[in-house]
């Protein structure tokens, strides 16, 4: 059952994601990875990542992908010329190259067998959300606040270069 | 396994029944309300009281030609009505409307579909994706008027959702689950438990997103019939429009029922005395409630302009709702410690 | 039970599809996309490594991940709209202004 959901939600996402490179028309594309992140998200449903399922859909379908089609169909530009830069050949062979290689690192590598839950005595066991609440507000304080002061920086960065020309009294 | 499989089918056929027939009437009862709210009768040749006039007009739908614009892109065109109304049929399955478990020969049905830790981020999620339905129809039909609505939309729907999400943070908070099933059990024992009291500017706030968020008026800019002919839905015509239609009558239900759970308490009856109401009949009850609330604001209320509908979203609902969150907060803290 | 290489596979094989369309394609915008296709590559490998080693502070990772392609798409959108104000075009080998 698992081997059969990983296997639909893995060819999925390898397709959708090859559709994004194939189609011509950026709007497809946009759409194609539409679908990529739902099926990421279904992979992290089978990985017990529930949470970061909902982000994924949340965050990457919700807001980021809208934001962009937002925008593809704003400048509405024609796809005319060439889809393909000049180096394009090149990159796809140094693509094959990289693949095999991969593929061999992959298949001669040895990865540690899967770990059994450490037992804690007396604590019942925490949801995923619970889980990555406490180490988020915990651990990992000092990064979540940067986290956010990104986030500011990248809100006041967009908005100063989409106004254009910013007059200064 | 298979006993687990077929009472999840047997709630999976109900719950669509009960939901689909549900949109059906509420378009009926919407023009009754509006026009009892007008001085006038409203339906009343189809049936006894106009009763099947949604079956008259699901027939006609179904017959009319579905046209498809030359200039149109056919794919995108015949796909986003779909996608604008499987989400927000896919939202009921985490919504909990009663109170028991119901058992028959070993099989168990409960009177949700599925209790996910995460069902408030999964409504969310949804709801968002809706927004691709509206965009792309609007995109796809190639007319100005389409395109207009739909961009329109698109920017009310994310501005509002952010509003709603930040709004529910509160509820959150004080319920410390996101699971709907334990926010309603958290409020269960009469109505003073219910979390509209702590959290008066929440509910107000997610109100008034929900609106928003369904396209309906004062908020219907991106179907503004006075400028924008139907807004993103100008070139649907027959069974493409009304699943448009339903899907927005849906939303309206999905929000009803979400700020039930979130506000109401859900099933739970408002005084202990009265507990021999079945669960199921106060969900109900709160549930239209909202939906006559939302007839009641579109008989009342005129349309916003753009601009004034931007200005209210992002700069008097958004600080509001982070202010009760970061109060919230405070006052949870420091109850708990 | 999905041997954990399957994944290390699927998510170096997602990295590479993102790269070549990085390095192939001509329209900035699907650039944009495909960067987004590489870092859903490394969460991918993320998550499943919290699965089976069992550290959930790897999807604390995801979620940074997230929230750095939030502000870059917010960043990259801006840039591509000035671009396209100044240039008229959003292909990549249009933008050559700093070329001698």
């Amino acid at each position: 059952m698992e081997i059969l959901s990983f296997v639909y939600f893995g060819g999925a996402i390898l397709l959708s994601a090859l559709m994004v490179v194939i189609f011509k028309n950026p709007l497809y594309s946009a759409m194609s990875l539409l679908s990529m992140f739902a099926h990421v998200a279904g992979l992290y449903v089978i990985l017990e990542a529930e949470f970061l399922a909902g982000v994924q859909l949340l965050v990457y379908a919700g807001a980021i992908l809208v934001l962009y089609i937002f925008v593809v169909m704003l400048l509405n530009v024609q796809t005319q010329g060439r889809v393909l830069q000049k180096q394009a050949p090149v990159v796809f062979g140094a693509a094959v190259v990289a693949a095999v290689e991969v593929a061999f690192l992959i298949s001669r590598s040895h990865f540690y067998p899967e770990l059994p839950p450490v037992p804690q005595p007396g604590v019942p066991p925490l949801g995923n959300t619970e889980m990555i609440g406490m180490v988020l507000y915990t651990k990992y304080l000092f990064p979540f606040e940067i986290a956010s002061l990104v986030l500011l920086i990248a809100l006041v960065g967009a908005i100063v270069m989409a106004k254009g020309k910013l007059k200064f009294r | 396994m298979l006993n687990d499989i077929l009472a999840a089918v047997i709630v999976i056929a109900g719950l669509l029944f009960v939901v689909l027939t549900m949109v059906a009437y509420l378009t009926y009862l919407e023009r009754k309300v509006l026009s009892f709210m007008q001085d006038r009768l409203g339906p009343m040749e189809v049936g006894p009281w106009g009763l099947l006039q949604p079956l008259a007009d699901g027939i006609k739908l179904i017959s009319k030609e579905d046209i498809i614009p030359q200039e149109a892109n056919k794919a995108i065109f015949k796909i986003a009505p779909i996608i604008s109304l499987v989400p927000a049929i896919l939202s009921f399955a985490v919504i909990p409307f009663g109170r028991d478990s119901f058992h028959f020969e070993g099989i168990t049905t409960h009177p949700y579909l599925t209790d996910i830790n995460i069902g408030m981020i999964y409504i969310l999620a949804l709801s968002s994706i809706g927004a691709y339905g509206i965009l792309l129809g609007g995109w796809a039909s190639n007319s100005k008027y389409s395109i207009m609505g739909a961009l329109r939309s698109a920017a009310q729907v994310i501005s509002y959702e952010l509003n709603a999400g930040m709004s529910i943070i509160g509820v959150l908070l004080l319920a410390g689950s996101l699971s709907l099933v334990k926010i309603e059990n958290a409020q269960q024992g009469g109505f003073w438990h219910w979390y509209i009291f702590p959290q008066i500017i929440a509910f107000v706030i997610y109100l008034i997103s929900g609106i928003a968020e369904t396209n309906r008026t004062p908020f219907d800019l991106p179907e503004a019939e006075s400028e924008l002919v139907a807004g993103f839905f100008t070139e649907y015509s027959g069974m493409r429009f009304s699943l448009y239609y339903l899907a927005e009558y849906a939303n309206m239900i999905v929000v009803s029922c979400v700020a039930t759970v979130l506000f109401l308490g859900g099933w739970g009856s408002p005084l202990p005395i009265l507990d021999f109401v079945p669960p199921v009949i106060w969900f109900m009850l709160k549930v239209y409630f909202f939906l006559f609330f939302f007839f009641w604001i579109r008989a009342t209320l005129p349309r916003l302009r753009y601009d004034q509908l931007m200005k209210f979203g992002w700069k008097i609902m958004l600080p509001l709702s982070f202010a009760n969150v970061i109060v919230t907060a405070f006052v949870v803290y420091m109850i708990r410690h | 039970m999905v041997p954990l290489s399957w994944y290390v596979g699927l998510s170096s094989a997602l990295f590479l599809v993102g790269l070549v369309g990085v390095l192939v394609r001509r329209n900035t915008l699907v650039v944009l996309l495909c960067i987004e296709i590489m870092l859903n590559a490394v969460n991918v490998n993320f998550v499943a490594f919290s699965k089976y080693q069992h550290v959930i502070d790897a999807q604390i990772l995801v979620f940074f991940v997230i929230t750095v392609a939030a502000a870059e798409v917010a960043i990259g959108l801006g840039i591509i709209i000035s671009l396209f104000r100044l240039k008229g075009s959003v292909n990549i080998d249009d933008f050559n202004i700093l070329k001698l």
